[in-house]
């Protein structure tokens, strides 16, 4: 309560207006993610982790199916004690979000005598369900990968006939198109089925490290449980070999900074046998590396390498230059190793009692059974499976389109996927009868308009929080998974509240302060924009935005904690980074003088 | 009863010399010894007290009379005292110290440079190798400070270590003999001998002994902890830092920088920089040290650069490490394109190390007890 007697709040959710140009939000959503009267007693954060642009229409699907399955995980499944599931709303195109928790003591030791025996059974047998879980995974990404559209010829296969099947080829255009839809959420059963024990681990060594060494960075725990040999690395790794290769094959002078993909790709083509030798390389690299995606995997237009071959030659022409320089490229993974493991020790060794050593072994030893899962599923769930699976939903928006429903198969995206349901229908009937769908007049304009809001919406920087400062954030979830303590939302309840626009602050990632230009960028895309010596700022990073941090001198990002990906890059790269702003894209400008204090988590504007 | 030395090298002294040269002494050779950089001095031993007292007060009126002072009449305290210092500070050294002292004195180097093995910040620093240590020896007398040491951590003077008993810029022999009879007046300061009293503790074989130690004129300085201060951390090595001599930041009239390192790491956790508003410095016109104002465009800026950091941090560790017990060590930057660090004195720590050390957390029947705990525990906030 402020001394006045009124209760803290940010902005009410009901007191947020429309976009101008955007009146019209409401129709790209469901009904249930709209806010309610009584959400405006309750807290919400902005996941801009997840999403930080506003939702296109179908791509509301990775809030809605995600949650479907993280809240079955912690409230179904495994019953955590003091959490039920995420809620999620979605405002002018923002997806906000809170948890419910549970408070009632009884209600706590119920689920929690279920709860110890389940995730009891998972620790317990973790090595094991993992070999299962990877077998699993891969046989869902396997089976998107084999969804086909049906091509709706002229007439039937004649096999239907003599190999008497009974069913014609429309009815697999819902039945594929739901398919793509259930394997989606298969995957995201299997995308939290271990994430909550894995992030709790690392919670319980985080704080443990905290009280025994009040002064220690979160970075130094990081790198106590971080692994070396991720499979994320992968990708990156590639394409410093195909660097390598290109120098050793003597092809170097065929990536100059700045070529065309294509261009050069036909160019190798004409080099003999060499230049095959390494395209031969670069092809079996494609698969499934290049499935990486350039954002994380919640917005269709975040594009894989393989799609958007511009991201990972910007980072392989600069490689090429490195290596012809004369450069190491590889990662020193046994060094990396040997230094992990000494850093370990040395705190261990420096605990007050042998109790101490024994329970730090202990926590140490359950965060590495769990860092391979914590790790590696991103690469299967958000990437390999997320990039096929987005490609499907564009292939049926090509049926769309070759049936004179839609303009463009891109604009499949711009409608729920509950829509997407009665095109096909339309489809489906008019295939059958011979006639015309009746799609086109009726989507097109409302499809133009939504394309004309989410350009609108653009605009709009939403608030970090909504509702009622919360008096204390005891839910797991929120913590673990979005980094957001009781400290992040007082420093956004402070910068809400407060005058000083020249600081914004957020978590201390990476330690060092340096003074530069700032290069505001909002997606993975606009990553050629950035110049050498310049400062990052961003919604948030993921593995794709690798190459970039080879030019930067700083990063900032609206969320993120500890364990984040630009957090872990940076500390990797030694430039000091701060994290977890809430708000560096809304407060930034590109051009903007800044200093980064890596140290104390500070992002001054000094223009 | 005369101790066969009178005055002896802070080099070859250990902390088991502590009874004939008290702790600070004992302390900066134990220092110098393990190849920590210390300003070159000599200790004036317990033994020369005691010569001088012996020819001073030859039938030991002053411990009686001191011994026999109510612990609460502070007026009584405050006379006697007071005669005692007026007498110790107003007699000359008998001759053999006297000479003894001027001798050891004139054979300082005129660089406070410790000269040891592996003086931090040498190699790689401009001009490190190659400057020569003493370009032009001057010819006259150097500078010097003139520290008390006492022989036990119950003297008192413990309680009042900083400025009254240190004394700095002392130019010359005959100043350095006057110094040196202040330093031992110190003994009898009002708040030693009420802590006496109070205490019990015997004035028969009361002693000081006191170093003297090549003056070090710093551009910053201040105190390293080996072990926070603040929370007690052992990870970690604090760094005290302001601009001037170190007196300024032990006594507390400026609110110095604050570096925290990873010992483990080498990281700097955390920077402070503190807004530094004073500084003590050498008095230009008398001896001593004066109260000065920093230059205004100094007063935000770090004092220490983040190489510097580092190594005073490393000799936090190689301390700590030596003694095998986190230390408070005083230190100094002196000298401008080839600077130098130099250690002026290290206490154990003592404040966290008196509490008993209660575990954080004790290991689980099974080590993943401890994430269902924490995940069955309402109301906590997390760390990452």
């Amino acid at each position: 309560m402020e001394p006045g007697g009124q209760p803290r709040s940010f902005q009410l959710p009901s007191a947020i207006e429309d976009v101008p140009g955007a009146e019209n939000w409401r129709s790209m959503y469901p009904y249930f993610t709209r806010f309610q009267p009584g959400d405006d007693n309750r807290f919400w954060f902005y996941n801009s982790m997840h999403f930080p642009e506003p939702m296109p229409a179908f791509d509301a699907i990775t809030a809605e199916i995600p949650y479907t399955a993280i809240g079955a995980n912690t409230t179904r499944v495994f019953v955590l004690p003091t959490t039920l599931g995420i809620e999620h709303r979605i405002v002018n195109g923002r997806v906000y979000i809170t948890a419910i928790p549970v408070t009632d003591p009884e209600e706590i030791g119920r689920r929690a005598a279920i709860f110890n025996e389940r995730a009891g059974y998972y620790y317990q047998n973790w090595d094991r369900l993992y070999e299962g879980w990877k077998a699993r995974i891969a046989g869902l990404i396997s089976e998107v990968e084999a969804v086909t559209v049906p091509p709706l010829d002229e007439f039937e296969d004649p096999r239907v006939v003599t190999e008497s099947t009974g069913v014609a080829q429309n009815h697999y255009v819902r039945e594929n198109f739901h398919r793509c839809l259930d394997l989606f959420s298969k995957m995201w059963h299997h995308h939290t089925e271990f994430l909550m024990l894995g992030y709790g681990a690392y919670v319980v060594f985080f704080e443990f490290c905290k009280n025994a060494f009040p002064d220690i960075s979160e970075q130094t725990v990081a790198r106590m449980v971080a692994g070396i040999d991720v499979i994320m690395y992968r990708p990156d790794d590639e394409l410093k070999r195909l660097a390598r290769l290109a120098v050793e094959s003597g092809l170097a002078d065929e990536f100059p900074e700045g070529c065309d993909p294509d261009a050069v790709l036909a160019r190798l083509a004409e080099r003999g046998e060499v230049g095959r030798e390494w395209l031969a390389a670069f092809d079996a690299a494609r698969h499934p590396w290049f499935h990486v995606s350039t954002g994380d995997g919640f917005y269709h237009h975040h594009l894989s390498w393989n799609e958007n071959l511009a991201v990972p030659f910007a980072a392989l022409t600069r490689y090429v230059r490195q290596v012809a320089a004369g450069e190491t490229l590889e990662r020193p993974t046994s060094k990396l190793v040997a230094e992990r493991d000494r850093i370990a020790a040395e705190y261990r060794a420096l605990l007050a009692t042998e109790e101490d050593r024994g329970a730090f072994d202990q926590m140490l030893g359950v965060c590495r059974l769990v860092f391979p899962y914590v790790e590696d599923h991103k690469f299967y769930c958000e990437h390999w499976f997320t990039t096929r699976f987005f490609q499907k939903i564009r292939a049926f928006g090509e049926l769309l389109t070759s049936r004179g429903v839609l303009e463009e198969a891109e604009d499949v995206f711009h409608l729920q996927h509950y829509e997407i349901d009665q095109a096909l229908a339309d489809v489906m009937l008019a295939w059958a009868s011979g006639g015309e769908p009746l799609g086109a007049a009726h989507l097109r304009p409302i499809i133009a308009e939504r394309k004309r809001a989410l350009e609108a919406l653009r605009s709009w920087s939403p608030p970090p929080a909504l509702g009622p400062v919360p008096e204390a954030l005891n839910d797991p979830a929120v913590q673990m998974l979005w980094g957001i303590t009781q400290d992040t939302i007082e420093s956004w309840y402070s910068q809400a509240s407060s005058d000083n626009e020249k600081e914004v602050r957020g978590y201390a990632a990476s330690s060092g302060i340096v003074e530069g230009t700032a290069r505001v960028l909002r997606d993975v895309n606009e990553i050629g924009q950035i110049r050498d010596g310049e400062i990052l700022v961003c919604p948030v990073t993921a593995p794709s935005w690798g190459p970039v941090f080879g030019k930067i001198k700083a990063a900032v990002s609206d969320i993120g904690g500890t364990m984040s990906h630009a957090a872990i890059v940076a500390r990797e790269y030694g430039m000091p980074a701060v994290v977890g702003t809430g708000q560096a894209t809304r407060r930034i400008r590109t051009g903007h003088r800044v200093r980064v204090d890596g140290d104390r988590g500070v992002v001054t504007i000094l223009d | 009863m005369i101790s066969p030395h009178l005055t002896r090298p802070l080099i070859s002294l250990r902390s088991d010399d502590r009874p004939s040269v008290g702790g600070k002494a004992a302390g900066l050779g134990e220092l110098a010894a393990a190849g920590l950089p210390v300003p070159a001095g000599f200790a004036i031993t317990t033994g020369a007290f005691r010569h001088a007292l012996q020819a001073l007060d030859p039938d030991g009126a002053i411990p009686r009379q001191v011994g026999g002072l109510p612990a609460d009449d502070d007026g009584a305290i405050a006379d006697v005292s007071a005669q005692v210092r007026s007498r110790i500070v107003g007699t000359p050294l008998p001759a053999r110290l006297r000479d003894e002292i001027a001798d050891a004195y004139r054979a300082l180097p005129h660089q406070p440079g410790p000269g040891g093995p592996d003086r931090p910040g040498g190699p790689d620093r401009p001009g490190g190798p190659d400057r020569p240590d003493r370009p032009d020896r001057p010819t006259g007398d150097v500078p010097v400070a003139v520290r008390s040491s006492a022989t036990a951590e119950d003297s008192g003077s413990a309680s009042f270590a900083g400025l009254q008993d240190t004394y700095l810029w002392v130019t010359g022999a005959d100043a350095l003999a006057e110094h040196v009879r202040l330093c031992w007046a110190s003994l009898y300061s009002v708040e030693s001998v009420t802590y006496r009293r109070h205490q019990g503790v015997p004035e028969d074989g009361l002693a000081m002994g006191v170093v003297v130690q090549v003056m070090v004129d710093p551009r910053c300085a201040g105190v390293l902890f080996t072990r926070s201060p603040v929370t007690g951390d052992t990870s970690v090595i604090v760094v005290e830092a302001s601009w001037g001599l170190g007196s300024a930041v032990v006594s507390g009239v400026v609110t110095p920088d604050t570096y925290v390192v990873s010992r483990v790491t080498g990281e700097i956790v955390k920077r402070d920089v503190a807004t530094k508003l004073c500084h003590h410095q050498r008095n230009p016109s008398a001896p001593g040290v004066c109260l000065r104002d920093v230059p205004p465009a100094l007063r935000d800026v770090p004092c220490l650069e983040d190489g510097e950091i580092l190594a005073l941090a490393d000799l936090g560790r190689r301390v700590s490490d030596h003694y095998a017990t986190p230390q408070d060590v005083e230190w100094a930057i002196h000298g401008g394109s080839g600077p130098q660090i130099v250690l002026l004195q290290s206490r154990p720590e003592t404040v966290w190390s008196s509490r008993a050390a209660s575990p954080v957390a004790a290991p689980t029947a099974r080590a993943f007890d401890h994430v269902l705990h924490r995940l069955s525990a309402p109301g906590r906030t997390a760390a990452p």
